[in-house]
């Protein structure tokens, strides 16, 4: 029981990374129709910047972890951003009106530039830096010496998680943007006409999108405490199960895929075998792609002819 | 920089150096702040596990300096080449020279392949490439039967392509069965693995079908990876034997082919044995989709490919009709695989990556979605693209990523992007691919 509490708590951070990520999935395809298949990589370029401007921060001196932090948060947001605007200007924009394969061979195309990119800039070995934040709490010991613990990092993850979501879920039902957004999933030919700016709006999307992913890189390397250059794909992939998990284009059916991924991937790991856990995580993929193809909160899709 | 491309030119036109040199500075601030410290901060993890860093200010202002410069001359060349998208009037002399070319190309590209070996007989490294390059066109052709043919987007391709090459090394080496035994039943293995994969991606639309047949290609190199008792894990299957010309072994040895040929041994033999056997099976693949296309699962194919709905609604089977696809695609991988295995003699999961689906699915899409002599083309230029690159090892990946990039954007039709449809009235027609709409797939 005790294992099982210390799995779901591990799962259900693991969960929150991915869900994020997920978010950026979901909103481009519900609005461009389209798999950003690079959006892997842009969560392995917001690790990168985050352990980049961690490193130039510590050697000029801050001792300051929350401001670290927070200025950490700041930049790595803020350039990841910059990544996503420039990658739809350069490999989608022009594709838009382009045939159906277009857009998504220009975007594996541009992972294989992010990852051998970050190869190149950075090289390929793994880049480990000591923890951060410390310590955390102990939940519960059993007789045996089993200790449930729940490590700040891990507060940190899900309570920044939970932040960015409740911002983010105002950004779209509350803004001026968020009702651009939700137009132009809907018509962007009649949204257009209605005075939004629909070029503008996508960009936007994906820049929250790449934001986003910046956040679940720095949390991913707050709570690994690594970060390499080919992370980026196999994470894409499981959010982006998480994303079709959820039902894609489904904002709140991302997290919940994200969180269901997480601890499938976690259980797996704990009671089954560490090697088979991507199996997992793709033969599940498969597995609801087969019985729910609209994913847990999805709308069915009309076929119209 | 908000406005869309099209003003962007239409306002170039008019406001000529100012705004060139504006684009250009606000294209050069972009990228400095994007390489700021991906390129001017070079993290290493030291002996300690201590990471240090050091700053690369130098590069990251070359590298500012080429998009100030590159943004000047694209505009430039933009502004001259005028507005893109305008329908470019062919001249009829010129179009008529190209249609002639376009005849007797596959002929003479078939005859000087045929030749290659006769003309390069001593120059291993061609021969060598030569066989590289008929691998590819041979994974090219056999997914442009599932891409090209059938319309459905397939990112896996390099699982039958593995389930090929393991099904030819792990018979050979446990067993001891010949090349020519185990040939056959890679081929129908990897279509057993093609149904498989078929029957839960059937319901699924072009991009939920990409992304499935992706899970599907990292699980079975995942499974290779991880069931080391069967397949070595990591390590891979090695010894591997070397195919035999029907029986009689192309070695030095007293029964080999040399001896009872009564010529002098020489370890060519073999390579040109290996040449002449993937370009028949390659030939084979073109052959069978050829003909395949003339048949009615062939024309079901590309109604397929066109129209889903209107495919159903004419009362073509749709489930049989994709795993017939699924399952010719997949066998001529498996085909290419069991060649791959006796040619290297070694193999182990790192040659079965995403990459090479990724790979075989731009040489197939290059070469413009079910034109074979297109396939032929782009797998010669993907390739020959590579070795020219491959003294650049670690930028090899990242220019060929741009260039699919590019390649989309400049061409997303491919190199040869039309088509002759297979059924007319009265006169056969090709059309302009951008015509062509896609199915659902």
């Amino acid at each position: 029981m005790d294992y099982f509490a210390q799995q779901l708590i591990n799962g259900l951070v693991l969960g929150s990374i991915y869900g994020l990520i997920a978010i950026g999935y979901t909103m481009v395809y519900g609005i461009v129709g389209m798999i950003n298949f690079a959006h892997g990589d842009i969560f392995m370029i917001g690790g990168f910047i985050a352990l980049i401007t961690f490193l130039i921060l510590i050697s000029l001196g801050l001792t300051a972890i929350p401001v670290i932090l927070l200025v950490v948060l700041l930049v790595s947001m803020a350039i990841t951003a910059l990544y996503g605007w420039t990658i739809e200007r350069i490999a989608y924009r022009p594709l838009r009106h382009s045939f159906r394969l277009a857009p998504m061979l220009s975007a594996i195309g541009m992972s294989f530039v992010l990852t051998n990119y970050s190869q190149v800039a950075q090289g390929a070995r793994v880049k480990p830096i000591p923890p951060l934040i410390t310590g955390g709490y102990t939940l519960h010991e059993s007789v045996d010496g089993f200790v449930i613990r729940l490590s700040n990092v891990q507060i940190l993850v899900v309570v920044t998680t939970i932040v960015l979501l409740g911002i983010f879920t105002w950004l779209v039902s509350r803004t001026r943007l968020g009702r651009d957004m939700r137009a132009c999933e809907q018509d962007q030919t009649m949204a257009a006409l209605l005075g939004v700016d629909v070029d503008r709006t996508i960009s936007m999307t994906f820049v929250i999108g790449a934001a986003l992913a910046a956040v679940a890189g720095l949390m991913y390397l707050l709570y690994y405490g690594l970060v390499d250059f080919f992370m980026g794909f196999v994470a894409g992939i499981k959010a982006f199960t998480a994303a079709v998990l959820g039902g894609i284009g489904s904002l709140p059916g991302a997290m919940l895929g994200g969180l269901a991924i997480g601890l499938i991937e976690t259980f797996w790991s704990a009671y089954f075998s560490v090697e088979y856990k991507d199996v997992a995580a793709f033969s599940i993929l498969i597995v609801v792609l087969i019985f729910m193809p609209t994913g847990l909160l999805g709308r069915p899709e009309v076929e119209k002819v | 920089m908000t406005a869309t491309p099209h003003e962007t030119a239409k306002a170039s036109r008019t406001a000529g150096i100012p705004f060139l040199l504006k684009t250009a500075f606000i294209n050069a601030v972009i990228a400095l702040v994007l390489f700021s410290l991906m390129i001017g901060i070079r993290t290493e993890a030291g002996s300690d596990g201590q990471l240090t860093y050091w700053t690369r200010f130098g590069d990251l202002a070359s590298i500012v300096a080429a998009v100030f410069g590159g943004s000047i001359v694209i505009e430039l060349l933009r502004q001259w080449i005028g507005p893109t998208g305008a329908e470019k009037l062919v001249p009829p002399a010129v179009q008529s020279g190209m249609s002639f070319i376009g005849r007797y190309l596959a002929p003479a590209l078939l005859v000087f392949t045929l030749l290659v070996p006769v003309i390069f007989y001593n120059q291993r490294y061609i021969l060598d490439l030569a066989i590289l390059v008929l691998t590819y066109v041979m994974l090219g052709w056999g997914l442009n039967v599932v891409v090209g043919l059938a319309g459905l987007l397939d990112l896996g391709y390099v699982a039958f392509y593995a389930v090929g090459a393991y099904s030819y090394a792990l018979l050979a080496t446990n067993f001891g069965w010949s090349f020519w035994v185990c040939l056959p039943l890679a081929g129908i293995l990897a279509a057993f693995w093609g149904v498989l994969l078929g029957f839960p991606v059937l319901r699924l639309r072009g991009d939920y079908l990409a992304i499935v047949t992706l899970a599907f290609g990292e699980i079975i190199r995942l499974v290779i990876i991880n069931w080391q008792d069967l397949t070595g894990g990591p390590n891979g299957v090695s010894g591997i034997p070397r195919p035999t010309f029907f029986g009689i072994p192309l070695d030095n040895s007293d029964d080999g082919l040399a001896a009872k040929l009564r010529i002098e041994y020489s370890p060519t033999h073999r390579i040109v044995f290996l040449f002449y056997l993937i370009l028949a099976l390659a030939l084979l693949t073109n052959w069978v989709t050829i003909r395949l296309r003339r048949l009615p699962i062939g024309r079901a194919w590309e109604a397929l490919r066109e129209d889903e709905v209107a495919c159903r609604a004419l009362g073509i089977n749709t489930t049989t009709t994709k795993l017939t696809a699924f399952a010719t695609g997949a066998m001529f991988g498996g085909f290419a695989g069991a060649f791959f295995a006796t040619r290297q003699g070694f193999i182990s999961p790192e040659s079965f990556t995403f990459q090479e689906s990724a790979l075989v699915l731009a040489i197939v899409v290059l070469g413009g979605m079910g034109s074979q002599l297109g396939v032929a083309l782009a797998a010669l230029a993907m390739i020959g693209g590579f070795e020219l690159f491959r003294s650049l090892e670690t930028y090899r990946m990242l220019v060929f990523g741009m260039a699919m990039v590019l390649i989309m954007i400049w061409r997303p039709r491919g190199l040869i992007g039309h088509r002759a449809p297979t059924v007319y009235l009265t006169k056969a027609q090709a059309i302009s691919s951008d015509l062509v709409k896609e199915g659902h797939g």
